[in-house]
C-alpha cells in the first residue's frame, strides 16, 4: 500500500513542479497575439475559396487585422460580412459588389438534338472527353451535375437538361466555374440583368441547327444598344457589364431570344 | 577520456546511427526532411531535447527512481520530462523563430512520442553511462539524427527532379532511397569493438 502511495506522489510531485515551470516559461516567452484575427475569422464562412485574393479564411483575417487588407474583399460573404469586419476594425466598408455565377447555355431537351447516343460515365468531364458531349452544339452544357455536386450553397440544379443557377443561393464561390469541363460558367455582378445566355462561336447557321436558341451572331443587338455595351466576339454577342444600363433592348430585338432578363 | 569520447561518437552517429541502423525516428524522418533547411531546424531541436533530456533522465533514474525502488517507472517517469522539455522547446521556438515553428507545424510536438529521445534515454540505462557519459551520448545521439535527416532531405531535393515512374512518385521511391542508405549505414558495422 505504501509502495503505491510513494510511487503515485513521486510522480505526481514531479508532474506540479513541470506543470508549474512550464507556466513560468509561458509567460516569459508569451507570443503577442492580435484578438481581431480570431474576431474576424469568426465573421468569415471559412469556405476558403480564394476570391478575396488570400489563400484562406484564416489568411484574410491576418490580412485584414494586421496589414490593413481592405475589409470588403470577401465576395462569399458580401455586405453583412463587409460590415461586420469594418464594425470590428472601425472603419466604414464599402460596398460589396454582389456577384452570381451563371449557366451560359439555354439548350434544354426541347430545342437541341444529339450528335450520338452516350452511355458512358455521367459526368460532365467523362462525356465532355468524347467529341465535346452528346450534344450538337459543341458549346452545350451537357446537364450531367457535375457543378451541381460541387456547390456547398445548393445554388445550382439540373432542369430540363442544362444547369440552372438559383441566384438567391449563389455566393459566387467559384467552384461551379472552376468544374464546368466546357468553361460555360461564368461569374457576373447580380445587378445586371440581361446576359447572352449562349456560348457558341460556331457560325450562324450551324448554331442554328444545332440548338433554336443560340446567338447566330446577326449583330442586332450590337446596332440596337444604346450605350454600345454589346460587341462581338467571332460569332457571339459578349455584353459588357460596365456599360450596360439594364435597358433590354436587346432582348427585344434578338432573333432566337439568345439575350434574356434575368428577373 | 578522448578515447570513450571517439567511441561514443562515432557509435552514436555512424555505427548505431538512432534512424538507420535503430529504425527510431522515423516519422519525422520522413515527415520534416522534403527541405534540407526545415530537416536542419528539426534536428537541431532533436540535438536540444535529446541532451537535456539524457541528463535529466538520468538524474530522474539515479537520485528518485532507484532512490524509491520505483524503476518500474522509468518509461512514463522519462515521457513526463520529454513532454515538459519538448513543450518548452516549442514556446521558445514560437517566440524566436515564428517561420521554423510555421514550417515544422506538427512535427515538434512530435518529438514527444518520438521513439528516438526516449530511445536514446533508456540505451543510456541501459548501457550503465554516468552522467557526462549520458549526456554526450544523447547529444551525439542527436548530431546522428541531424545526420541522417539532413543526408535524406538532400537525396529527396534530387529526387523531386529525377525521372520517377509514375507508381513509385512521392513516398515510394523515398521510402526505397531511405532503405538503401540505412543498408549504406550498415556497413559501419563492428568498426568499433
Amino acid at each position: 500500500m505504501i509502495d503505491i502511495i510513494i510511487a503515485a506522489s513521486v510522480l505526481g510531485i514531479m508532474g506540479i513542479i513541470f506543470g508549474i515551470g512550464l507556466s513560468i516559461a509561458a509567460k516569459v516567452f508569451a507570443v503577442e497575439v492580435d484578438e481581431r484575427v480570431a474576431e474576424i475569422r469568426k465573421v468569415l464562412s471559412g469556405a476558403n475559396c480564394g476570391m478575396c485574393g488570400c489563400v484562406s479564411c484564416d489568411a484574410y483575417a491576418e490580412a485584414v487585422a494586421l496589414k490593413k487588407f481592405k475589409v470588403n474583399a470577401c465576395v462569399v460573404g458580401g455586405n453583412i460580412v463587409a460590415n461586420a469586419i469594418g464594425n470590428i476594425m472601425g472603419v466604414k466598408a464599402d460596398e460589396v459588389k454582389e456577384v452570381t455565377a451563371r449557366v451560359l447555355c439555354n439548350g434544354v431537351c426541347s430545342v437541341t438534338n444529339d450528335k450520338f447516343l452516350y452511355s458512358g460515365v455521367k459526368t460532365c468531364l467523362a462525356e465532355a472527353q468524347i467529341y465535346n458531349g452528346r450534344k450538337s452544339c459543341s458549346y452545350a452544357c451537357l446537364g450531367n451535375g457535375d457543378c451541381v455536386k460541387v456547390c456547398d450553397f445548393d445554388a445550382i440544379y439540373i432542369k430540363d437538361g442544362i444547369a440552372m443557377v438559383n441566384e438567391k443561393n449563389c455566393r459566387a464561390c467559384g467552384k461551379c466555374v472552376a468544374t464546368c469541363p466546357k468553361k460555360i460558367i461564368v461569374l457576373e455582378p447580380k445587378d445586371n440583368k440581361v446576359t447572352v445566355i449562349c456560348s457558341s462561336k460556331d457560325k450562324g447557321p450551324i448554331t442554328k441547327k444545332n440548338c433554336s436558341v443560340g446567338c447566330i451572331g446577326c449583330t442586332l443587338c450590337v446596332k440596337k444598344c444604346p450605350s454600345n455595351a454589346i460587341n462581338m466576339d467571332g460569332h457571339l454577342a459578349i455584353i459588357d457589364y460596365e456599360k450596360c444600363t439594364n435597358c433590354g433592348e436587346c432582348v427585344t430585338v434578338c432573333p432566337t431570344k439568345a439575350i434574356v432578363f434575368y428577373a | 577520456m578522448i578515447n570513450v569520447i571517439i567511441t561514443s561518437f562515432l557509435s552514436a552517429v555512424l555505427i548505431e546511427n538512432f534512424v538507420l541502423v535503430r529504425f527510431l525516428g522515423i516519422c519525422p524522418f520522413l515527415g520534416v526532411s522534403k527541405k534540407i533547411d526545415t530537416a536542419l531546424g528539426m534536428g537541431v531541436a532533436v540535438i536540444f531535447v535529446m541532451a537535456i533530456a539524457s541528463a535529466v533522465t538520468w538524474m530522474l533514474q539515479e537520485y528518485i527512481l532507484k532512490f524509491f525502488h520505483l524503476e518500474y517507472l522509468q518509461t512514463i517517469g522519462f515521457i513526463l520530462v520529454i513532454a515538459t522539455l519538448v513543450q518548452l522547446v516549442e514556446m521558445v521556438l514560437q517566440k524566436t523563430s515564428k517561420s521554423l515553428y510555421k514550417a515544422l507545424g506538427v512535427y515538434l510536438p512530435l518529438i514527444t512520442t518520438n521513439c528516438a529521445i526516449l530511445g536514446a534515454c533508456l540505451i543510456n540505462i541501459q548501457k550503465g553511462f554516468d552522467l557526462i557519459n549520458s549526456l554526450l551520448y544523447g547529444i551525439f545521439a542527436g548530431v546522428g539524427f541531424t545526420l541522417a535527416l539532413v543526408l535524406f532531405a538532400g537525396i529527396r531535393e534530387r529526387l523531386e527532379n529525377a525521372e520517377v515512374p509514375e507508381f513509385l512518385k512521392g513516398f515510394p521511391i523515398s521510402l526505397i532511397s531511405a532503405s538503401l542508405v540505412s543498408l549504406a549505414f550498415f556497413g559501419f558495422q563492428g568498426l568499433v569493438k
